[in-house]
C-alpha cells in the first residue's frame, strides 16, 4: 500500500514531463512565428509573399507593392512592427545606464519623448541602431533590429536597472501617411493632436493602455502604437474601422522600404553590417562611417566605444562614408558598384529606387574615403539592366546629395493636418 | 572631502611587493611617487607575521625562487639588505614511505635516492626543461607582444625569442613545440620511471593552479617555475632570513631611498576618472589625491570593477575582466610546534629543505579530482618548510615553525569553509602524521588559511595568489585580459602592476617592474 501511494505521484510527474515534451515536439512545423496581428494579416495577404523578420512571418507585400507604397504617401498605411526587438529597461539607474550604452545624451531625453540612437562595442563599431522611448523618468523602451540581451545585461553591471525583453509581450503597429492623424482622432484617441514629432503619450484601449508616439520610418506624418499582445486585434480593428473612409491599407515591407529610402533612413544589416554579424574585419563600421556621427555626444560622460571613436577621429582612421546619391536616368542602381572616373572601384550602393515623390533616381551608398568625403566629383555607378535575357551595362553619373531625399512639411506640422 | 594641494606624478595603489617595486622604479626615474597601502603593514602576501605568541612565519609566499634579477639590480636590493648566498639554497625532498629522494642544488643539479638509470634520465630531462624554460624566460621581463601594433623594440624582442628557439636546433625546437602545451603527467611518463620523482614534478607543475597533472597544459606551470631564478641559478630556492617580510623590507628601503612617500593604513575607495582619464584617487578617509599617473598593484578585477567602476569603461572590457578565472585552490598551513618534527628517513639537511608530500603523479591527480566538484582532497599534497631551523628568530628557543602550502582546497568549497576548515585540517594532520610520526602531539597552535581566509586577509579575490589562474588562456597577451596585456588600461593614465598582469604571481617583482618601465617608456 505504502509503495503504491509513493509510486503514483512519481509516475504522474513523469507523465507530465513527457506530455510537455510531446506537446513541444511539432515546434518545427511552425517555420515562422505569427505576430499578434497574424489573423488579420493572413486574411489580407492575397499574394502570400512572406519573408522572415527576426523569425516572424512578415509580408513583403500583401496585395500590390505600388499601391501599398502610395497608401503611405496619399492615404494611411498600417504596418505590423511587432517583430521589432523591444526591451523594457527600468529602474532608478535606467537613465545613467542607457547613457553609457548608447551614443546620444539620454539625460536630455525628456519623459514622453523618443529619440533615434545607436550603440557601439568597445572598438566603436556599431552594434545596432534603434529608437529609445522614455515612458517615464525611470522606464524606457529600446527598439532595435537585432537582439542584444546578453550585451544589455552585461552592460547593466554596476547599475540599478532591470532589463527584460518584451518583443513577444508587446505588439506594435506603424500607422503612416497623411490621413494617419485623422484616423487616430476618429478612432477616439482624444488628445492625439497634441503629439509633436517624437512625442509619446498613453491612451486607453480596450481596458488596457496603448502607447502612441509620433514617430515612424517613412519621413511622413505618422504614428507608432504599442499595445499588450492580447489587445492587438481589437486595436487593429479599431483603426481599420475608423480609417475606412480615409483610405487605410495594410502594407508589407517593400512599400515601407521605399518610403524609408526617400526619407534617407538606413537599415541595419542592409545598409551596413552590424558588428556582431560581421565576419570580415573590414565590414565593421563606426558611427561616422554610416552617417551616424551626429549621434555621438562628446560632451556627455563615458559611453561604450567612446575611446575608440574619438581616437579614430583624431588619428583620421575613419575609412568609409555613407552618402546619398542622385543618379542620372531612371533605372534603379540597386547594389551597383560605385566608380571614381569610371574605372576605380570606390564603393557600393546598398539601396536604390526611382523616387516617385522626389522625381529623382536616388540611392544610399557606402564609399571608401576620401571618395564621398572630400572627393565627390566624377563618381559613377555601373547599373546592370536586364533587357530580355541580356544585361545592358549602363555607366551613370552619380552626384553626392543631402539626405533625406524628400522633406514633407506634414511630417512635422503641429497641430497635424486633417486630411 | 578634503583635497590635498600636493600633486603627485604617480600614485601607486597597493603596497605588496609589486606595488613597492613599481613605486621604487618610478621614483628612481625622478617622479614624485605616493604609495597607498590599505593594511597597516606593507608587503601584502609577502609579509612575515606572528601567528602564535613568539612564532613568526612568511604569510602566504614562503619560498624565494623567482625574484627577478632586473628587480634586484634596478633597485640595488643587495645594498638594501637582501642576502642571497649559495649556501642558502635548499634541496627539495620527495617524501615517500619507500624512502625519500632528494633534489640537491638548483632544482636537482644532483639527485640522490634514485637508481642510476633514473639519475641519468633526470639529468637529461632537467637539462631539457631548463633549456625550454629558457626560451620563455625573456618574456618575463617585458611586455607581452602586442599583436595590434608592435614597436620596433618589441619586434626585436620577439625576434630574440625566435632566435633562441632556432638555437635549440631543429630536433629540439620541434620537441619544444610538441611538448609546450602538454600535460606534465604524460611528459614525465615518457622520460622517467620513479614515482617519487614524478610525483614531486607533478606537484610543482600544478602548484597554485586549478589543474591536475593530467590536465592539458599543466606542464606550463613547471616552465613558469623554472623560468624563475635566484642568485643567477634557474630553479634554485631559498628561505629568506627573517621570512619573506625581510625581502619586502629591502624593497621598501630601496623605495624610501628613491623618495617614495609611503602611507600604510590608507585604503583607496575609488579611482577618480574624468573624461576617460584617471586623474587621482579618493581614499576611504575621503581625501582626494591627484596624480598624472595612477598605478594599481592590486587585483585587476578589484581595480576595474570596484575602484574604477564598470561605468567608466566599456561593456566588452567589463565582460573580460569579470571572466578572469581566479578561484584559488591552495591553502596555507602554519603550525607552532613544541619541537622540530622528525620526518622519517630524512637527514638534518633535508629537514632544512623543502619537503614535498606528493608520492606519485596519480596521488596528485587523485588529490585534484574532488576539487573539481567543490570538495577538498581527502589526502592532500603539500610542500613543507621548517623555516625556524635555519632562522631561530622565527620561533621561541627549542620550538619550531612549520609552514606548508597544501592542495587542493577549492575556494568555493561546497560545504563552506566554516564547516570544512576543521575537517581539512584533520586530513592534513593525518598526512603529516604519516610522514612525521608524533608531530600531532607537538602542535601548540595551528593556523589554516583557506582561500576564503587568504581572500579576506590579503585582499586577493578568490584567495588566488596569482591574482588570476596562471594557465595558457590567461598568460602573456591574454593577461589580465586579451587586448590589454601591456599594463595599460582603456583609461588613460591608469596602469596595472600586480601579479594579475603578465607574467604572473610569485615573489618576482616582474609585473611591478615591467609596468613601471612601460610608464617610463611612454613619457620618454
Amino acid at each position: 500500500m505504502a509503495q503504491a501511494t509513493r509510486k503514483k505521484p512519481i509516475a504522474s510527474e513523469v507523465d507530465t514531463a513527457l506530455e510537455a515534451r510531446l506537446a513541444a515536439q511539432p515546434h518545427f512545423r511552425t517555420l515562422r512565428l505569427g505576430t499578434p496581428f497574424q489573423p488579420r494579416i493572413d486574411a489580407l495577404g492575397l499574394k502570400q509573399d512572406w519573408y522572415s523578420w527576426a523569425g516572424y512571418r512578415a509580408p513583403h507585400s500583401l496585395w500590390d507593392e505600388e499601391l501599398e507604397y502610395f497608401a503611405i504617401r496619399s492615404q494611411a498605411a498600417l504596418f505590423d512592427i511587432s517583430p521589432m526587438t523591444k526591451y523594457r529597461i527600468e529602474g532608478p539607474g535606467a537613465e545613467a545606464y542607457l547613457d553609457r550604452v548608447t551614443l546620444r545624451d539620454v539625460t536630455r531625453l525628456q519623459p514622453g519623448r523618443v529619440h533615434y540612437t545607436a550603440w557601439c562595442d568597445d572598438d566603436g563599431f556599431v552594434l545596432d541602431d534603434g529608437t529609445l522611448f522614455r515612458l517615464s523618468p525611470t522606464r524606457f523602451r529600446l527598439c532595435s533590429q537585432e537582439r542584444h540581451l546578453p550585451w544589455l545585461l552585461d552592460s547593466a553591471i554596476g547599475y540599478e536597472v532591470s532589463i527584460e525583453e518584451e518583443t513577444e509581450a508587446v505588439a506594435g503597429l506603424a500607422l503612416q501617411g497623411p490621413t494617419s492623424f485623422a484616423i487616430l482622432r476618429d478612432a477616439g484617441f482624444a488628445g492625439v493632436e497634441r503629439l509633436k514629432v517624437f512625442d509619446l503619450a498613453e491612451f486607453a484601449h480596450d481596458g488596457a493602455t496603448v502607447t502612441i508616439s509620433r514617430t515612424g520610418f517613412t519621413g511622413d506624418l505618422g504614428y507608432e502604437l504599442f499595445v499588450p499582445a492580447d489587445k492587438a486585434l481589437s486595436l487593429w480593428d479599431r483603426l481599420m474601422m475608423a480609417g475606412e473612409l480615409r483610405g487605410i491599407r495594410a502594407i508589407g515591407y517593400t512599400a515601407l522600404n521605399r518610403a524609408r529610402l526617400e526619407a534617407g533612413l538606413i537599415v541595419a544589416n542592409a545598409d551596413f553590417t552590424t558588428s556582431e554579424h560581421a565576419i570580415r574585419a573590414d565590414r565593421l563600421r563606426m558611427p561616422d562611417e554610416i552617417g551616424l556621427g551626429f549621434l555621438v555626444d562628446p560632451e556627455k560622460g563615458h559611453f561604450n566605444g567612446r575611446r575608440a571613436i574619438f581616437e579614430a577621429r583624431t588619428k583620421k582612421k575613419l575609412r568609409h562614408v555613407l552618402v546619398g546619391l542622385e543618379i542620372e536616368g531612371n533605372i534603379p542602381a540597386e547594389h551597383a558598384i560605385v566608380y571614381y572616373r569610371k574605372s576605380q572601384e570606390v564603393g557600393l550602393v546598398s539601396a536604390a529606387m526611382w523616387s516617385p515623390m522626389a522625381k529623382r533616381n536616388i540611392a544610399i551608398a557606402s564609399l571608401q574615403r576620401p571618395y564621398g568625403d572630400t572627393i565627390v566629383d566624377d563618381l559613377w555607378v555601373e547599373i546592370y539592366a536586364m533587357r530580355e535575357l541580356q544585361y545592358q551595362k549602363l555607366m551613370k553619373k552619380a552626384k553626392v546629395v543631402q539626405r533625406p531625399f524628400i522633406k514633407l512639411d506634414r511630417r512635422t506640422a503641429s497641430p497635424p493636418a486633417d486630411f | 572631502m578634503t583635497s590635498s594641494e600636493v600633486n603627485w606624478d604617480a600614485i601607486v595603489i597597493g603596497g605588496g611587493h609589486n606595488g613597492l617595486v613599481a613605486a621604487a622604479t618610478l621614483a628612481k626615474s625622478g617622479r614624485k611617487v605616493l604609495l597607498l597601502e590599505a593594511g597597516s603593514d606593507l608587503g601584502g602576501a609577502a609579509r612575515t607575521e606572528e601567528f602564535a605568541p613568539g612564532f613568526r612565519v612568511s604569510a602566504v609566499a614562503h619560498l624565494l625562487n623567482r625574484l627577478h634579477p632586473d628587480v634586484v639590480k634596478t633597485l640595488e636590493l643587495e645594498r638594501h639588505g637582501l642576502k642571497v648566498e649559495r649556501a642558502d639554497f635548499m634541496p627539495s625532498v620527495a617524501l615517500s614511505k619507500d624512502g625519500s629522494l632528494v633534489l640537491h642544488g638548483a632544482y636537482g643539479e644532483v639527485l640522490t635516492g634514485a637508481s642510476p638509470t633514473e639519475q641519468s634520465a633526470w639529468k637529461e630531462l632537467r637539462a631539457q626543461l631548463l633549456r625550454y624554460a629558457g626560451v620563455l624566460k625573456p618574456f618575463l621581463s617585458r611586455r607581452p607582444p602586442d599583436l595590434a601594433g608592435m614597436s620596433i623594440a618589441e619586434m626585436t624582442g620577439l625576434g630574440q625569442t625566435a632566435l633562441a628557439l632556432k638555437r635549440l636546433g631543429k630536433e629540439d625546437m620541434r620537441d619544444f613545440l610538441r611538448v609546450l602545451l602538454m600535460n606534465v603527467y604524460d611528459l614525465l611518463d615518457e622520460q622517467l620511471s620513479d614515482d617519487r620523482l614524478k610525483g614531486l614534478l607533478a606537484f610543482d607543475a600544478t602548484l597554485g593552479s586549478h589543474l591536475g597533472p593530467r590536465s592539458p597544459t599543466s606542464l606550463l606551470g613547471l616552465y613558469y617555475r623554472l623560468a624563475g631564478e635566484i642568485g643567477g641559478l634557474a630553479g634554485a630556492q631559498m628561505l629568506p632570513k627573517g621570512g619573506m617580510g625581510a625581502v619586502v623590507t629591502a624593497i621598501r628601503a630601496a623605495a624610501e631611498q628613491a623618495g617614495v612617500s609611503i602611507r600604510p593604513a590608507s585604503p583607496v575607495a575609488k579611482v577618480v576618472v574624468e573624461k576617460g582619464r584617471a586623474i587621482g584617487v579618493v581614499t576611504q578617509g575621503g581625501e582626494t589625491l591627484r596624480a598624472k599617473t595612477v598605478v594599481s598593484a592590486t587585483n585587476p578585477a578589484t581595480t576595474i570593477l570596484d575602484l574604477v567602476g564598470p561605468r567608466e569603461v566599456d561593456t566588452g572590457f567589463v565582460r573580460k575582466v569579470k571572466n578572469i578565472r581566479m578561484k584559488g585552490d591552495a591553502a596555507k598551513l602554519h603550525l607552532a610546534l613544541d619541537r622540530p618534527p622528525q620526518f622519517s628517513g630524512v637527514d638534518a639537511a633535508g629537514h632544512k629543505g623543502r619537503l614535498v608530500i606528493a608520492p606519485s603523479p596519480d596521488h596528485v591527480e587523485r588529490a585534484f579530482n574532488p576539487s573539481k566538484y567543490g570538495e577538498f582532497s581527502p589526502e592532500p599534497v603539500m610542500e613543507i618548510t621548517l623555516p625556524s631551523l635555519a632562522d631561530v628568530s622565527l620561533a621561541p628557543s627549542g620550538a619550531c615553525v612549520l609552514s606548508a602550502v597544501v592542495q587542493y582546497a577549492p575556494y568555493a568549497l561546497r560545504a563552506g569553509w566554516a564547516a570544512g576548515r576543521p575537517q581539512f585540517l584533520k586530513a592534513i594532520m593525518a598526512q603529516l602524521e604519516t610522514y612525521a610520526p608524533g608531530i600531532g602531539a607537538t602542535v601548540r597552535h595551528a593556523e589554516l588559511l583557506t582561500p576564503a581566509d587568504i581572500e579576506a586577509r590579503y585582499r586577493m579575490p578568490g584567495g588566488h595568489w596569482h591574482h588570476g589562474e596562471l594557465q595558457a588562456d590567461q598568460m602573456l597577451m591574454s593577461r589580465p585580459v586579451s587586448g590589454w596585456s601591456g599594463y595599460d588600461t582603456p583609461l588613460e593614465g591608469l596602469f596595472l602592476a600586480g601579479a594579475g598582469s603578465h607574467p604572473g604571481g610569485g615573489i618576482s617583482g616582474a609585473p611591478g617592474l615591467n609596468a613601471a618601465r612601460r610608464i617610463i617608456a611612454m613619457r620618454a
